[in-house]
């Protein structure tokens, strides 16, 4: 079908129409689409639940909300944003770009992949419903540590359920990808000729299949401990409560490289595109993405220095923690090397992704601090912990997320965004989550507690700046949706590369994508790849 | 669609992720097993006293500190009847605990006990004692409750003193059927 003609190719395309397209969907531009847009409200609910959170801590004292309230926000705001936001766009990116990216004509499993996306507003309408619960919704954090968690009220059976469907909506989504990659790419494509963003998320579903088992196993736990008589965390029944953080760090450690990994696969697809270079160390990237995976299954403890571990298990913690920082450095200096010398130009996912560069590091040396052993127990559930990795994951993850919508959105919706709203969007964001995040690292280290809505008079200037910047970046992002309506429903037209540097399968089909792509596989030449 | 390679792979990913619901699992007799053989966490070990060799003559003295605890759930009372002991490795002795019922119902609860520093739990044997058992109190009444214990003579000559601490919780009603 693709081997005719362009303008009757579209004739062919049997787009179902109305809500049984979105429905009934098995179509990998859709079904990303769908991921892309709850990923977006998601993170508009977690972020309004973060606008109460630095409004209560705008001045000391409680003005606004009782602390129980207070700490269900902390709690939601952080399974909202990691499950619901974060998690899903970089689902919703590998669904619209893998296909495309390794020339196959959709994933290998569509209807499950229809199936994961759909059970996503199930788990979180479980999940938020809470809120409005007898006793509120769950306020132990998103760790669920008992005994604490066990004394959530109503809400308990609702949190593990909705983490049960999560992880069984990741776990599907990771099956999909890999069986799509590993059979279904274009021939003569071999696996170290994929894109990085195809690397980073194959090696993110190997670490999705191995973790979140373990999560729900975990939290099934918790469920038999407090309705039918289990004593695994318990003490008065011969358990440990101590267990419970090593099985669920078990998960927990992969989980922030599951996070993370997409993001230097997006940030290694722009770099070269606007350096007009190809990525340096092609093949040590790939070695570097699979040593993080493999090394985070072996760090958990670092999480959990303070709960009375021997001593020579904190060093061996601490050693391998210290290790991390190699393959990790490795990706960094590689980035700066495909720029060195680089034709550059600074289009808003430019910005982005050498925003990432610059303030991931940042808040992987601030890792580095937290994995030392003895500087760990004064760090240990301050605001440093809070500054650190929101540094990893909001200028990090979310960053390169921003980066991503901005680079492929001319291949989505046919049409080049807003360029001087997209820098105007950049800057705002950039400068406010610093002003957000970096006096939280001040805080930390005077000893500002974690999870607390009051807090001491001495900390009450830098508590403000930091709200303020809060509520900068928050407002900053409605201009985002503004660009990304404003892109779909009209604006320059993008030619099928959209960008001048830009190389590999998806810049070969036009723009906007067409419903079916690849239903003949395409012929491989190299300089066609991205990492030809 | 599905050809043979994605149907191959597909169920292989599925029986890894069984597997590693499973290693979820595994984990709580691995912590067990783990902790007992290093001793983490102050589990002790419980021996049969006929299974233990005859004295042996020493002159070293252990000092053990007496402590006890109630978990918030429970409406008791506990209280050592000595502080400190101070015992020879090897040899067999008694403590007493007292232990009051204030609720005006029956309760039963669980004693979880706990021997710091952690090296010295692997060398604390408890041949009879109150936390074997659930203990049941009427209400308001005042039980005394035996540990009978021997610090093992292999115990590290740096450990001079250590603390033998019990906790009261409340049992839950599954394990006092």
């Amino acid at each position: 079908m693709s081997t005719i003609a362009k303008d009757t190719h579209h004739d062919h395309e049997h787009k179902p129409t109305g809500l049984k397209r979105w429905f009934f969907s098995t179509n990998h531009k859709d079904i990303g689409t769908l991921y892309l847009i709850f990923a977006l409200t998601m993170f508009f609910v977690g972020g309004a639940m973060a606008m109460i959170i630095r409004a209560e801590l705008f001045q000391p004292g409680l003005q606004f909300v009782d602390p129980q309230f207070y700490n269900s926000m902390v709690t939601i705001h952080a399974l909202v944003m990691i499950f619901g936001a974060v998690m899903p766009a970089g689902v919703g990116l590998a669904n619209w770009m893998i296909p495309l990216m390794i020339g196959a004509p959709d994933m290998a499993l569509p209807r499950m992949n229809n199936m994961s996306f759909w059970i996503l507003p199930f788990a979180f309408a479980l999940l938020l419903s809470t809120i409005f619960m007898q006793g509120g919704g769950p306020a132990g954090g998103w760790t669920m540590y008992p005994p604490l968690v066990l004394q959530t009220g109503d809400a308990f059976p609702f949190l593990i359920f909705a983490v049960h469907f999560l992880g069984v909506s990741s776990i599907m989504g990771a099956i999909n990808i890999i069986a799509t990659v590993f059979n279904m790419r274009a021939p003569g494509m071999s696996l170290m000729q994929m894109p990085l963003f195809v690397w980073t998320w194959v090696i993110t579903s190997f670490l999705l299949i191995a973790s979140l088992p373990v999560l729900a196993g975990a939290v099934t736990m918790l469920l038999t401990d407090k309705y039918f008589g289990t004593s695994f965390f318990s003490a008065a029944g011969g358990g440990d409560p101590v267990l419970f953080q090593h099985i669920f760090w078990f998960f927990g450690h992969p989980e922030v490289y599951i996070l993370a990994l997409p993001a230097f696969g997006i940030v290694s697809s722009i770099i070269p595109t606007f350096s007009r270079k190809p990525l340096f160390g092609y093949a040590s990237m790939v070695y570097a993405t699979a040593s993080i995976a493999i090394l985070s299954f072996f760090v958990w403890a670092h999480h959990m220095f303070t709960v009375g571990l021997p001593i020579k298990g904190e060093l061996f913690f601490m050693y391998a923690t210290m290790l991390i920082a190699v393959p990790t450095g490795v990706k960094v200096f590689n980035w700066m090397a495909t720029m060195w010398k680089g034709s550059m130009t600074f289009e808003t996912p430019m910005l982005f992704a050498v925003a990432f560069v610059i303030l991931f590091t940042i808040g992987g040396f601030s890792g580095l601090m937290l994995g030392i052993t003895p500087v760990d127990f004064q760090y240990h559930d301050t605001y440093f912990v809070v500054a650190h990795f929101h540094y990893v994951l909001l200028t990090g993850a979310v960053f390169a997320l921003m980066a991503a919508v901005y680079y492929w959105l001319p291949k989505w919706t046919g049409h080049m965004y807003d360029e001087r709203l997209g820098k105007i969007h950049f800057w705002l964001s950039a400068i406010s989550a610093n002003v957000l995040f970096f006096p939280q690292h001040f805080l930390g280290l005077a000893g500002m507690p974690r999870r607390i809505p009051d807090y001491n008079i001495q900390f009450a200037d830098f508590n403000m700046i930091s709200s303020i910047g809060g509520f900068a970046y928050g407002l900053t992002q409605l201009l985002f949706i503004y660009i990304v309506i404003k892109c779909a429903l009209g604006g320059k037209k993008a030619k099928s590369v959209s960008w001048e540097g830009a190389r590999g399968l998806e810049w070969t089909v036009p723009s906007p994508a067409p419903f079916h792509t690849f239903e003949t596989p395409p012929k491989i030449r190299k300089e066609m790849l991205e990492n030809g | 669609m599905t050809n043979k390679g994605t149907k191959k792979t597909v169920i292989i990913l599925f029986i890894v992720t069984v597997l590693m619901f499973g290693f979820g699992y595994a984990m709580v007799p691995l912590y067990d097993v783990f902790c007992k053989i290093t001793g983490l966490n102050g589990k002790t070990i419980r021996v049969v006293e006929s299974e233990v060799k005859k004295e042996y003559k020493t002159d070293r003295i252990v000092k053990i500190r007496f402590d006890s605890n109630i978990n918030g759930d429970l409406p008791w009372k506990l209280k050592s009847n000595v502080k400190t002991m101070h015992v020879q490795p090897g040899k067999f002795y008694e403590a007493t605990y007292v232990v009051e019922n204030l609720y005006n119902g029956d309760v039963t609860g669980q004693a979880i006990p706990s021997v710091s520093p952690q090296v010295a739990s692997l060398y604390f044997k408890k041949a009879e004692c109150f936390c074997f058992i659930n203990q049941l109190l009427k209400p308001g009444e005042v039980k005394e409750m035996v540990v009978r214990f021997e610090v093992d003579k292999d115990i590290p000559e740096e450990v001079t003193a250590l603390t033998l601490s019990y906790t009261f919780f409340r049992a839950k009603k599954v394990a006092a059927k």
